[in-house]
């Protein structure tokens, strides 16, 4: 290159293009740069999510420990969770959703590329409302105050009575907005799925994630609507005089519970559905194998969707219902184990008989069946009613649903980022880094949730900023704190791979892991456009016939 | 050869980690009960040490859950095990893919109908045990309770025995053969809260604009620990709970000793100016004088109980000054307000409250 041709590259590289690439990003309508927006706002919010969960475990370290007050610690449980269910799991979900579905169904963008972009700003704007009520939560009234209502933010601790300032409005407002986001998001999926499949991409061919992303979608659209709904009605009883959650004026407690969990509990398929969509990815290609009993996948994910929408009272085992109601919700909350341990055995066929190769992404997918597995038997546990009145609000609770968020889905999540990593930038994550974080993090991850089971166990509430000494609580508190330091630890790694190979990583090519979906066949990152000419399938895995002239797939489906 | 060398030196590390770990265990579990302040020998309230009919019935139905789920876990743990070391790529295989197999319909019923039958049986022996403990039959001689949860203490009414106290509940122990169980009425004065004694039951909440019940037959004497389960505001944390099982006599003496006015001793009456004319008696009653507030614990003999703000403090002449000094001090965010009192108003405020046995 010519001394010349350098002069003004740099001059262009100092001046105009840094305001463009910003306002490009900003503006962008393109599905894998929003796509990439949602993934790394997500991790943002993972770092800060993180370091919440270590100013609880620093406090929870010791006994009668006076590291934060009780304002405080209560504010850090509440944001801790709302952050990491809302602003990290689902937008990390809509983000590979947004990346990867248009890629593997063989489209050149999402159905409403702007309503794609709204959507993410909406859901952005909620993560940054939130955080604000750390300056500006009570207002006019004095210092900053962040909401302290826990996320499930039980009426009537959220009524004016008890909660007086505006530190519960902003939980509310922002969890709205960005729920107005993700139905945005999930109507996008469902149409890009329904509508701009390309030629032979049969819904019965369609890889596993994109089926898996369209049932998923279709909760937010059922489930997040109660929720918003019930914001709304917590508002009006803030403001305008309502009395829905308002006890003190006849209003009804167990109505919010209802509308919550209706919301809530298929929210947790929200979560993991995606992971399982990783997961089915994943696996088949680091066993050399197609995903096994694919029909029996798709109908147990279908299933799932539509039995995770009777199950939600099951949070709700110890608010005095009828004999009658807990073992209704008892029958269809065991009932669900059905589909999840299907998916369970088919992943395991899916393994046998084939060449299993432990790259980083097959380890994270190998960790979560076995964190899954468990999370899915204490969650049996939980589900038979009578063991839930002693197991429920405890820190057994805690442990099991931390199984699923972190053992289950953030291992998908980490195993989806090493997988797809390369084809987003273009260069291979560090294998080696990606290993110890790997290894560090299922230490950290046992060391904290293992142990934690024991304490609800023998009688530990959660959501309490300190404890009485001498109950046989005490060590195993030590123990989870240092698990939790080393996963905090392992995070600041991963973080660290992601930034080091984005610079230093060894170029990837088009198809680094030999797999048969269509993103495979582009470049990495792909051009704008995807596809320079829309793909013709003929079967679920069409790099597999591409490759495998001789004994394509679609002589067998 | 060089496999098997590893695999010798793994399993001595591994042996050895295990015993390292199980020593270190002992050792903390050791250094907790060493810790204890309850001058009781039930420490620890373990949902798997249960002395009442309910919990004891949740313990059986857990075990039974436990051994399923130990199972199902066993199996498809060695299933994976044996996957991952089977068939994992090995340098020495042939470069051709494995052979690819789509599913099999076979396989895939038995891994369905197999678990729906693991969960028929579960959801019998579950549906059993709710009906035993929710719709059991009420004896004729039961000890009646109201409890009544408030931001962040417990108030317990006896209607049929005209005793109210707090935090502190005493209950007689159910002899099987004659048995008194204790029923309790719960409700809610502000938010939601759970009432959680894992000894005696499971958990049930206390809920403002609902009347929930749940009772409990302890089998034996003692003092059983527990504390609020469900988040109720800033000091959901120091929201303890104690509940005194006494034996018959001990429990009807009790109520005697409860049932009585407040003691009028002359020598204090300072004190009881002082408690009379200041907000005191805004919030709390004292059986016989002009206190009759409600929103706090009453007083009338708030020298029987072992702490103060719900167990958030011993209950010394030095803590209750405290308390009414600077109740920030002892448990910050509760809804009892600094008094601001003299140093002679609070000191004779403090001898006066002492004689409230």
């Amino acid at each position: 290159m010519s001394s010349d041709a350098m002069t003004i590259r740099a001059a262009g590289a100092a001046g105009r293009p840094w305001v463009e690439a910003v306002q490009d990003w900003i503006t962008t309508v393109d599905h894998k740069r929003l796509g990439i927006l949602y993934i790394l706002y997500a991790l943002l919010f993972l770092l800060i999510g993180g370091l919440e969960a270590i100013v609880i475990r620093i406090q929870l370290m010791r006994p009668h420990n006076d590291f934060v007050s009780p304002q405080v610690f209560n504010r850090m449980f509440t944001m801790h969770g709302t952050t990491m269910i809302f602003f990290v799991i689902m937008p990390v979900m809509f983000g590979f959703a947004n990346y990867l579905v248009p890629l593997m169904i063989g489209a050149r963008d999402m159905a409403f590329p702007r309503l794609n972009a709204f959507s993410f700003w909406l859901t952005a704007f909620g993560g940054l409302l939130l955080y604000f009520s750390f300056l500006g939560g009570s207002g006019l009234y004095g210092a900053g105050n962040a909401p302290d209502v826990g996320w499930w933010a039980y009426a009537p601790l959220t009524s004016r009575a008890f909660s007086p300032g505006h530190s519960a409005d902003y939980w509310t407002i922002a969890v709205l907005v960005s729920g107005f986001g993700s139905i945005g998001t999930a109507t996008n999926i469902i149409a890009t799925i329904l509508s701009m499949r390309c030629p032979g991409m049969t819904l019965s061919r369609m890889p596993l994630m994109a089926w898996m992303t369209l049932v998923m979608s279709g909760l937010v659209l059922i489930s997040i609507s109660p929720l918003s709904a019930a914001q709304i009605m917590l508002l009006v009883d803030r403001y305008l005089g309502g009395h829905f959650f308002d006890t003190q004026a006849g209003g009804s407690a167990t109505l919010w519970m209802h509308f919550f969990w209706i919301f809530g509990h298929p929210e947790v398929y929200i979560l993991v559905i995606p992971a399982f969509a990783f997961a089915s990815e994943i696996i088949p290609v680091f066993s050399r194998k197609p995903i096994f009993g694919y029909p029996v996948m798709v109908a147990a994910t279908v299933s799932i969707g539509f039995i995770s929408m009777s199950v939600w009272a099951h949070h709700m085992f110890t608010i005095g219902m009828s004999a009658a109601s807990n073992t209704f919700f008892v029958l269809t909350t065991m009932a669900i184990a059905v589909p999840t341990g299907i998916k369970i055995f088919n992943w395991l066929g899916t393994m046998w008989g084939g060449k299993i190769q432990f790259k980083t992404p097959m380890l994270f997918s190998i960790a979560f069946l076995f964190q899954f597995l468990i999370a899915g038997l204490t969650g049996v546990m939980l589900g038979t009613a009578p063991f839930n009145w002693q197991l429920s609000g405890s820190y057994f609770v805690v442990a099991h649903f931390h199984y699923v968020i972190v053992g289950a889905i953030l291992f998908c999540i980490f195993g989806a980022i090493y997988y797809w990593y390369p084809k987003i930038t273009g260069r291979m994550l560090n294998e080696r880094l990606g290993k110890l974080h790997f290894w560090l993090f299922v230490v950290g991850f046992h060391l904290t949730f293992d142990p934690m089971h024991i304490p609800g166990v023998l009688g530990m509430p959660r959501r309490i900023y300190t404890y009485e000494p001498g109950r046989g609580w005490d060590s195993w508190n030590v123990i989870v704190s240092v698990g939790a330091f080393i996963q905090g630890i392992a995070t600041l790694l991963f973080l660290a791979n992601l930034v080091l190979s984005y610079f230093k990583g060894r170029k990837a090519g088009s198809d680094p892991w030999d797999a048969w979906t269509l993103e495979w066949s582009v470049s990495s990152p792909p051009p704008v456009y995807n596809f320079a000419v829309i793909p013709a399938v003929r079967s679920r895995r069409p790099l597999w016939d591409q490759k495998h002239p001789e004994d394509p797939d679609s002589r067998y489906e | 050869m060089r496999l098997k060398l590893r695999g010798m030196k793994w399993g001595s590390v591994r042996r050895r980690a295990v015993a390292i770990l199980l020593l270190v265990f002992g050792l903390l579990l050791a250094a907790d009960l060493s810790t204890a302040s309850i001058p009781d020998d039930n420490p620890i309230p373990s949902i798997f040490e249960p002395h009442s009919t309910p919990a004891d019935s949740i313990f059986h139905l857990s075990r039974f859950v436990l051994a399923i789920t130990g199972m199902i876990f066993l199996v498809v743990f060695v299933l994976l095990v044996y996957v991952l070391v089977k068939y994992r790529a090995r340098t020495t295989d042939s470069p051709h893919e494995p052979p690819q197999v789509y599913g099999s319909t076979q396989i895939e019923l038995a891994w369905t109908v197999i678990p729906i039958l693991i969960v028929v049986v579960l959801f019998l022996a579950t549906t059993r045990v709710i009906r035993a403990i929710q719709d059991a039959p009420e004896p004729a001689n039961v000890v009646e309770v109201t409890a009544i949860g408030h931001q962040f203490w417990w108030e317990f009414r006896y209607p049929a025995l005209g005793v109210v106290t707090a935090n502190e509940l005493h209950i007689p122990v159910s002899d099987p053969a004659n048995p008194t169980p204790t029923y309790l009425k719960l409700l809610s004065a502000d938010t939601d809260h759970s009432f959680w004694v894992p000894q005696l039951a499971g958990k049930t909440d206390l809920i403002p604009g609902r009347v929930n019940t749940m009772w409990m037959d302890p089998h034996r004497t003692g003092v059983f620990l527990g504390q609020c389960a469900q988040y109720c505001g800033t000091q959901h944390a120091k929201m303890l709970l104690e509940v005194f099982v006494d034996s018959r006599e001990d429990f009807q003496a009790w109520v005697n000793a409860q049932k009585q006015p407040a003691k009028q001793e002359e020598d204090v009456g300072a004190g009881r100016h002082v408690f009379e004319t200041t907000a005191c008696v805004n919030c709390h009653a004292v059986a016989g004088t002009l206190a009759t507030g409600r929103f706090g614990p009453d007083l009338t003999h708030m020298m029987s109980r072992r702490t103060i703000a719900s167990g958030a403090a011993e209950n010394t002449p030095e803590n209750l000054g405290m308390w009414i000094q600077d109740p920030e001090m002892i448990k910050p965010g509760s809804l009892m307000p600094a008094m601001k009192l003299s140093d002679s108003d609070q000191d004779a405020l403090v001898r006066y409250l002492e004689t409230l046995r």
